[in-house]
């Protein structure tokens, strides 16, 4: 169907470009205390920081690369760790040199702050180069900054705060961004502050082996409301890049944080995240987590209820095409009682792609009364696709209710032939059949996210039939 | 020029096993065909098979539409050329509203050569339509945003099939035992529906155990099948003989097409 083709082209086109993009300082490829020392001079940090990510190195370098998920063939010499864009950051998109605030536009980003964000960060390589925030948020003493910034601004919340809901211990993913960390967002809800329209941020990755490294610290105090969504996009080059953050969340009594990801990394990115929330009384935490593109993804999204009341909601949907390997999940840990978790997990395969659930449902001692339900459905398009279920569930207490169902499916010959017999293309028929499989997540985003998530499930299942 | 679907000695195997041996039926628009027999005769196989349903095997005949070879056209082409087949199990959709998926349908069935990723019809103009349809059959406008036959009872699920008859006002249509499950009043509303879109604008295949569209909408024709053949035609008076008296007197009269029918019968058992 050459009218699909060339419109698929057309859309892939969209993300793949290439900007022309002078770096105004390149640390040499290969990791090692020299460059780890290199990117803390460059920023200017204190000896806590550096101490810290030194420290990192140095687990980075103890740990084995995990045995588990999916295949990683990266030569962590032949990256580039960081790669400074520009010297200074935009705080209007006038400011942000010519080339890099075109490939924004080409995004779409300038326009979607003008018309549904409170706040819009954009990360190019290594550092955020343009950074906003509403005035009225400033004034009620909301921070959205970016980490280096906020290293440099409020070292008192960082230092209670950065590392400490994901140990540099905890991964050697984990230990590798503590090492070289550069860019990502930090935001800080003041009690009681609502924000009602999106925060978001924007990664673009535009270099050639390049690793991106971002940190993000989200802290939302007593009562208080907001919305995170991040980007991603890259693209493709023959040779493989790297994208590697840690996401730490605090959301405190009464609080509320909903942290939404619309990832379409190009098929060549590792995409090798950790995320984490401690969520405390009463609190609610949300990941939606959409993960398209990617050669390969290992992400778990967790909610740790560390107090009575915590909520927390995963909702994970994963697409994987062609060479393309989705092992995403979510980990829900029951640390008190009367806490509510939820994961939702959809997940489909097609020409080829592999798609992996992986969770964790934990209850600790003494969190009792506690609820946990889990639900993955995977939908499988065709015989050379896969899909696999990796279901943990640790429960040490008995007053406690846990329920976890899956399911796979194949796209059915009755439904494709049910929808055809009234007019629709066998492709046609496919995508509404995907998109009904997604329906019940995608219902629950902003619509703006939601209409973008239908056009990248769309691009993804064009040139996929007939 | 009048619409002719016209099927000749049409032969169907599935996996290898004949089901359909030589069917012959010709309808104009305009008229009502009621076909009508034993379970396992191959009445539904027939519906499926001119819809294209890709799991038939025609062995050989043909099926024309308008002189026309439709054989080797997919079921959308077929929908687009102005076919339609009321299921009677309709699938479900879960998650793709009712309203999405008619106004792709709608779009493609009016517009034949529409491609995928073109305007569909106005969305306004749409919503008028559909409202007064299901306006028409009782049906509730909540039933737009539910999702395609998922969890519907079965009378739903033939008010569905109706009004989407209704929208897509087909050249042919094959309503298979679209009035099982429903109740007297929702037959009566199905058979308003149908004198609505205008019976003698299409041609009308009705497979039925039961009479009850057949008494709103008297067929010229009455077929029985038996053993995957068209036995016997007549009129309306044959359509009430069969409902009366059930299928005895044509079994005894065909012995061999009946054997046929009770081995296809026993190997649907068996597969169920």
């Amino acid at each position: 169907m050459a009218t699909d083709t060339n419109a698929e082209l057309g859309e892939i086109q969209k993300y793949d470009f290439r900007t022309e993009s002078e770096a105004v300082f390149k640390a040499r490829k290969g990791i090692d205390a020299e460059i780890v020392n290199q990117i803390s001079d460059m920023k200017n940090e204190p000896d806590w920081m550096r101490d810290f990510r030194l420290h990192a190195l140095s687990v980075f370098e103890s740990k084995p690369m995990p045995e588990w998920g999916g295949d990683i063939n990266l030569d962590f010499q032949d990256i580039f760790y960081y790669l400074k864009p520009t010297n200074e950051q935009g705080k209007s998109w006038d400011d942000v040199p010519e080339e890099i605030k075109d490939t924004f536009e080409k995004l779409g980003i300038p326009q979607a702050e003008r018309e549904y964000l409170a706040g819009v960060k954009a990360q190019f390589e290594s550092e955020v180069i343009y950074g906003s925030l509403k005035e009225d948020l400033t004034q009620q003493g909301v921070i959205f900054t970016d980490t280096d910034t906020a290293l440099r601004e409020h070292p008192e919340l960082l230092r209670e705060y950065f590392g400490k809901i994901i140990p540099t211990e905890d991964n050697k993913f984990a230990a590798l961004n503590s090492a070289v960390w550069s860019g990502g967002s930090f935001i800080y809800v003041p009690p009681g502050v609502k924000i009602e329209f999106p925060l978001q941020a924007y990664f673009r990755i535009n270099a050639e082996n390049m690793g991106q490294f971002e940190r993000t610290l989200i802290i939302v105090d007593e009562g208080a409301q907001v919305h995170y969504v991040e980007g991603c996009t890259a693209p493709m080059y023959t040779t493989e890049s790297l994208h590697s953050a840690v996401v730490e969340v605090v959301v405190k009594k009464n609080a509320r944080c909903r942290y939404t990801t619309i990832q379409n990394w190009a098929n060549n990115i590792y995409n090798l995240v950790t995320k984490r929330a401690y969520a405390y009384q009463d609190a609610v935490m949300e990941w939606v987590d959409g993960n398209l593109g990617s050669q390969l993804t290992m992400k778990y999204p967790a909610v740790y209820m560390m107090e009575p009341g915590a909520r927390g909601e995963i909702l994970s949907i994963a697409f994987s095409g062609k060479g393309q390997h989705q092992d995403a999940g979510a980990k829900l840990v029951h640390c008190a009682n009367d806490t509510t978790g939820q994961i939702i997990s959809k997940s489909i395969s097609k020409n080829g792609g592999r798609s992996s659930y992986r969770g964790l449902a934990r209850v600790e001692k003494g969190a009792t009364n506690s609820k946990c339900s889990v639900v993955c459905d995977a939908l499988i398009l065709d015989d050379q696709s896969r899909s696999d279920t990796y279901p943990y569930i640790e429960v040490a207490e008995q007053d406690v209710s846990i329920g976890h169902e899956a399911s796979v499916s194949r796209i059915g010959e009755e439904q494709l032939f049910y929808l055809k017999s009234r007019g629709l293309s066998e492709a046609e028929a496919s995508t509404m059949i995907v998109n009904g499989f997604i329906e019940p997540l995608v219902k629950e985003l902003p619509m703006e996210y939601a209409v973008e998530l239908n056009r990248l499930i769309q691009l993804q299942m064009e040139g996929s039939v007939g | 020029m009048n619409d002719v679907l016209k099927i000749t000695d049409l032969h169907v195997s599935v996996e290898g096993k004949p089901i359909l041996k030589g069917v012959n039926l010709t309808i104009q628009k305009g008229e009502t065909h009621a076909l009508m027999g034993p379970n396992g005769s191959g009445k539904s196989t027939l519906g499926l098979v001119i819809m294209g349903h890709p799991k038939y095997e025609v062995t050989s005949g043909s099926i024309e539409l308008n002189q026309i070879d439709i054989l080797e056209m997919e079921a959308d082409e077929r929908a687009r050329a102005g076919i339609f087949l009321a299921f009677q199990r309709p699938i479900a959709i879960p998650g793709v509203k009712m309203a999405d998926f008619l106004r792709h349908a709608t779009s493609n069935v009016r517009n034949p050569n529409r491609k995928e990723g073109e305007d569909l019809i106005a969305m306004k103009d749409f919503r008028k339509e559909l409202k007064s349809k299901m306006g028409q059959l009782k049906m509730n406008t909540e039933f737009a945003r539910r999702y395609v036959n998922d969890g519907f009872s079965g009378g739903e699920q033939k008010r569905a099939e109706i009004l989407q008859l209704a929208m897509l006002g087909p050249k042919f249509a094959i309503l298979d035992e679209t009035d099982s499950g429903l109740d007297a009043d929702a037959v009566k509303l199905a058979s308003q529906s149908i004198a609505e879109i205008g019976r003698e604008k299409m041609g009308l295949l009705i497979i039925t155990h039961h009479d009850k569209l057949l008494e709103s909408n008297p067929p010229e024709f009455a077929h029985v099948m038996l053993g995957g053949q068209i036995v016997e035609t007549g009129g309306a008076e044959l359509a009430e003989e069969l409902y009366s008296n059930g299928y005895d007197r044509i079994r005894t009269k065909y012995p061999d097409a009946s054997a046929d029918n009770t081995a296809m019968e026993e190997s649907e058992t068996v597969g169920a």
